[in-house]
């Protein structure tokens, strides 16, 4: 379970200087938000309260919605492979789909997974009216945009890292563009693409549980499944049910991670391009059996044929060689045609953002949720400050101790993966029954869930530290605070900045659903973004929401081109070891 | 022998776009013919264009001008009957020894059990078998290159292009594969026609050529073509076969007519601030200067001598002769290595003297330490960027060349104490710790 880790997920980090491109990403990505805002609108009044199946808080209904659940997410996952694995291909191959696509998808990484469903929901019930489908539409478009883009870096990513004479090989052994993309890109970018989808999947589970039950103004969404159970049991301050939905969850993810994520590792292994063999191979017993079964062998046999097929019934026109380019003139009158397109594009969107904001925000607004969005940074970062002084010890005592890893490192990569918001109702229960201050006490929800990425990253530094470095350290006596100050926290550093920006980005998604909890009649809201967006979310004021999402992403692109990448290039500089 | 061309490249030039505009010409004018049962071989050192070459000649790119023709069919893309070995082996990690050999046969689309039955006679000429089921990750070196051969040899190719297949492997096993494979050459076991070699080593050149092509570099060019009459198999310690060797490096040391003096200005002259300066410690340096002074050269070596005892090949060993000759503390001359006086010198110094010579040396002949030790002398403040030099140099060369030269006259004046640099705010300065 360890070595999945030694991945880091830099695509996003690497990218530096702001562009043009990063302008016109946002735009477009805004202008789609407001057209959707509008659409949803336009659509809420005729909506019939459509989607609602009744939900039992009885236990023994909980293994139907958790199989719901977990379907809802696989579905999900099937659809960001899907989008991985051509958006990516798309931009790795096209000079002209790069510049726009790459920026795009860092814009699409900051806007908060939440605010997607806000805007998304009616548009997508409307799609289906009076039936549940649509509802399950938006749920797992929800799950989806919590998943899709940081597979499509890391695929992105790792086509552009393929070796070239890796390439050149395929190229002169006259593989098709199919055959290649299979044989040689899709198993290059394997290893780090299954650790994304492990990543994203932690991720799901959060959004998941949220996407179920939701309700945008009027329209009120209740999908069958462990979310709206634990909804249900809220409203009605049922502390037992709280305790059955968890367990439930705890299961579910533990049965994922042992017949789908233990499997996928131990498979993707053999994709691993570096040609030593030093750290153990990730085992599964699960991949063992199908791989020993006779059964599964004969079952296959007849697929691996037709796939086979696929690759001789390639067009034989488009075979051996990517088309020839095209002559000068043509390839600038191309460029032309795109360029035009994504201007027009861009100019659509400036226009329908003008109107929009023209139609309902006020500059006082605006401010507004500016000045919610500092008081949601400075919790981000209180509590990012506080998690790292009391993980980061901790992580570094573990790390050395490769006993205590092997036994930690799993545990907090499931805390990492188990929803923290199943946890939000203890949590208000308490804050109602002590009267304590919502502003400070709900805080500490936002980080629950996402503390775990520092401390799982620092113990992997720690226990990546060279025993040479270590007695080199115990052979001149340094101890003490000199120890900590020039051996461990130098050697764990890079790896801490990995965990400090996914947990900080995973904090700011938390936000909407931890700023605002309620517990029964009980509504307890902090002073934040989060707290904007949701209310406006539950008021069906699609202005706000649009502006809260925007505003939210301004800060989250901000705080990471001016705070954390900076800091990272520096630690990768600096203290990277070997 | 007959005398078939199985391949044509005519008056081919390759150039690679720059930023600033102006395209890096990398090859010019080059004219190769392939003839039926040759092997020959493409010698020079890194940054001549012999593996550009290669590449355009196995279709993977195409050249700016000129024109290359396999059976009388230009060159266009990867064409069939082509086929290539890579340094790196390039074998897909994730395929089985089997998968790897079958994935040209399978990208022919030919039936299965066709694929089958000539996969498996490739591994077994090339001496796989057993290592069918294997990964390439549980294979030595010497074992991925033959499924590299493997792999290339079973699409029945007519020319094989071998890009250093035997640099990355170590000594021993390099010379095995070479041996099995010229064994199964002249056996005619093969099923190929011509096989193009691209090649640093020399001896390696002679062992397996019956011509080479010595490359010269910027831009990248053919200086000589040799001629290796040489029965099979043929003897290292033959004195025809060392005299040979010798020629070559007589060759590639020479300054002769075909090096233009334009060209040696961009390469090793008195070393105007134009010179691309190689990265070359000061270990390496002081170490063949000890070595050369030593016994038993006293003074002046063979080239090749030198290079076989110390277990070099040109690409390590010249770029260190050149600096030594730039830095006046040697000759190159006729294949040898001749110490100056002050190269004896050197080598009996003690550190602290060793450095002063150094230093002193570095400041006649090496024009950019003199102008970078000036700027910071006449600056109050005593420091400069390293943009500051860095966009000096780019007005000579692409910004990688400046980016090593810097880099090499960064470590050379801080062996010789002359200047210091702190790589965290990239600038040069004077202080001394």
């Amino acid at each position: 379970m360890i070595s999945p880790l030694l991945y880091r997920p830099t695509e996003t980090l690497r990218r530096s200087a702001l562009t043009i491109w990063d302008a016109v990403a946002v735009l477009l990505i805004l202008g789609t938000l407001v057209l959707l805002a509008e659409a949803s609108r336009a659509l809420m009044q005729p909506l019939p309260a459509a989607g609602t199946s009744s939900i039992s808080l009885a236990p023994s209904a909980l293994p139907e919605y958790a199989a719901r659940t977990s379907l809802r997410m696989l579905a999900a996952m099937a659809l960001s492979l899907l989008f991985a694995f051509t958006y990516a291909t798309w931009a790795a191959k096209s000079r002209r789909a790069e510049r726009l696509l790459v920026p795009m998808l860092d814009i699409l990484q900051s806007v908060p997974i939440l605010g997607f469903i806000s805007v998304t929901v009616v548009f997508f019930m409307s799609l289906a009216p009076g039936r549940v489908l649509g509802a399950e539409f938006a749920a797992i478009f929800a799950i989806f945009t919590s998943q899709a883009w940081n597979m499509a870096f890391s695929f992105y990513q790792s086509l552009r890292t393929i070796p070239a004479e890796l390439t050149e090989a395929s190229r002169s052994l006259r593989l098709n563009p199919w055959m290649r993309f299979w044989k040689l890109e899709a198993p290059f970018a394997m290893p780090a693409l299954v650790w994304n989808m492990m990543m994203s999947m932690s991720g799901g589970w959060f959004f998941v549980v949220a996407s179920e039950a939701i309700s945008v103004g009027s329209t009120t969404v209740a999908l069958p499944g462990i979310g709206s159970y634990i909804a249900l049991a809220i409203e009605r301050r049922d502390m037992g049910a709280i305790g059955w939905a968890i367990a439930a969850m705890l299961v579910v993810i533990l049965i994922y991670d042992q017949l789908l994520f233990r499997p996928l590792v131990a498979w993707a292994d053999r994709f691993r391009f570096e040609q030593q063999t030093d750290a153990a191979a990730p085992r599964s017993w699960v991949l063992t059996t199908l791989r020993r079964s006779r059964l599964v062998a004969l079952a296959v046999a007849p697929l691996a044929k037709a796939w086979r097929w696929t690759y001789t019934a390639f067009p034989a026109s488009a075979r051996a060689n990517p088309p020839r380019p095209p002559s000068a003139r043509t390839a600038r009158w191309l460029d032309v045609i795109w360029y035009a397109v994504i201007a027009a594009m861009t100019v659509t969107a400036i226009w329908k953002i003008s109107v929009f904001v023209l139609a309902g925000v006020s500059p006082s607004e605006v401010a507004t949720a500016m000045l919610l969005g500092l008081a949601t940074m400075v919790r981000v970062f209180v509590l990012i400050a506080l998690a790292s002084v009391i993980w980061v010890p901790i992580g570094v005592w573990i790390g050395l101790r490769p006993e205590a890893a092997r036994i930690a490192q799993p545990v907090a990569q499931f805390m990492a993966a188990f929803p923290a918001n199943l946890l939000f109702p203890l949590a208000v229960g308490a804050i109602v029954v002590w009267r304590l201050d919502p502003n400070v006490w709900l805080s500490p929800l936002m980080i629950l869930g996402t503390q775990w990425y520092i401390l799982f990253n620092v113990v992997a530094g720690a226990s990546l530290i060279p025993s040479e470095l270590r007695d080199i350290g115990a052979s001149l006596r340094i101890r003490g605070w000199l120890w900590w100050r020039r051996v461990a926290l130098p050697a764990v550093f890079p790896f801490y900045m990995t965990g400090a920006i996914t947990a900080s980005g995973g904090s700011w998604n938390a936000s909407i659903v931890a700023e605002f909890a309620s517990w029964g009649d009980t509504t307890l809201k902090a002073h934040g973004l989060g707290a904007y967006i949701a209310e406006a979310t539950q008021a069906g004021d699609f202005h706000r929401i649009v502006l809260g999402i925007a505003v939210m992403s301004a800060f989250v692109v901000v705080i990471n081109r001016v705070f954390w990448r900076p800091l990272y290039h520096y630690a990768e500089r600096r203290f990277r070891l070997g | 022998m007959s005398t078939t061309a199985l391949l044509e490249v005519r008056a081919v030039r390759k150039s690679f776009p720059r930023p600033e505009g102006n395209d890096l010409l990398v090859l010019d004018g080059i004219d190769l013919t392939l003839r039926e049962g040759e092997i020959v071989g493409l010698l020079g050192r890194s940054g001549s264009g012999k593996s550009t070459l290669l590449r355009l000649v196995a279709g993977l790119s195409k050249p700016a001008s000129g024109s290359i023709s396999y059976l009388g069919n230009a060159v266009t893309e990867p064409p069939p009957g082509i086929a290539m070995v890579f340094q790196s082996f390039a074998l897909f990690p994730w395929l089985t020894v089997h998968q790897n050999v079958e994935i040209g046969l399978e990208a022919l689309g030919l039936p299965r059990d066709e694929i089958r039955r000539r996969s498996l006679d490739a591994i077994d000429l090339i001496g796989l078998d057993g290592f069918e089921s294997a990964y390439p990750r549980e294979l030595s070196g010497g074992m991925r290159q033959r499924v590299g051969f493997a792999r290339a040899l079973v699409v029945h190719p007519n020319i094989l292009l071998m890009d250093e297949p035997f640099s990355a492997l170590d000594v021993l096993t390099a010379e095995t594969l070479r041996t099995d494979f010229l064994d199964l050459w002249s056996e005619g076991q093969l099923p190929i026609k011509g096989v193009i070699l691209v090649t640093h080593n020399i001896e390696e050149a002679v062992l397996m050529c019956d011509r080479i092509l010595v490359f010269g570099s910027n831009p990248g060019r053919i200086l000589n073509e040799i001629k290796v009459d040489l029965p099979q198999p043929r003897d290292r310690l033959d004195p025809d076969f060392r005299g040979l060797v010798e020629n070559i490096y007589v060759e590639l040391t020479a300054k002769g007519p075909a090096e233009l003096p334009s060209a040696r200005v961009e390469r090793f002259p008195g070393a105007g601030i134009g010179t691309i300066l190689p990265r070359v410690s000061s270990n390496l340096l002081s170490g063949l200067l000890e070595a050369v002074a030593g016994a038993p050269y006293a003074g002046e070596a063979d080239l090749p001598v030198i290079a076989a005892s110390l277990r070099m090949e040109i690409d390590d060993l010249f770029p260190v002769a050149e600096t030594l000759q730039m830095l006046r503390f040697a000759e190159l001359a006729g294949g040898d290595i001749r110490l100056t006086p002050e190269g004896r010198r050197f080598a009996e110094a003690d550190v602290d003297e060793r450095k002063q010579l150094f230093a002193k040396h570095l400041l006649t002949y090496v024009a950019l330490a003199a102008h970078i030790r000036r700027i910071l002398d006449e600056r109050p403040s005593h420091r400069a960027p390293w943009s500051r030099f860095a966009d000096e140099l780019e007005d000579h060369m692409s910004p990688e060349a400046a980016e090593k030269t810097l880099r090499a006259i960064i470590s050379w004046g801080r062996y010789g104490e002359m200047f210091a640099y702190d790589d965290e705010s990239k600038n040069f300065n004077l202080e001394n710790p």
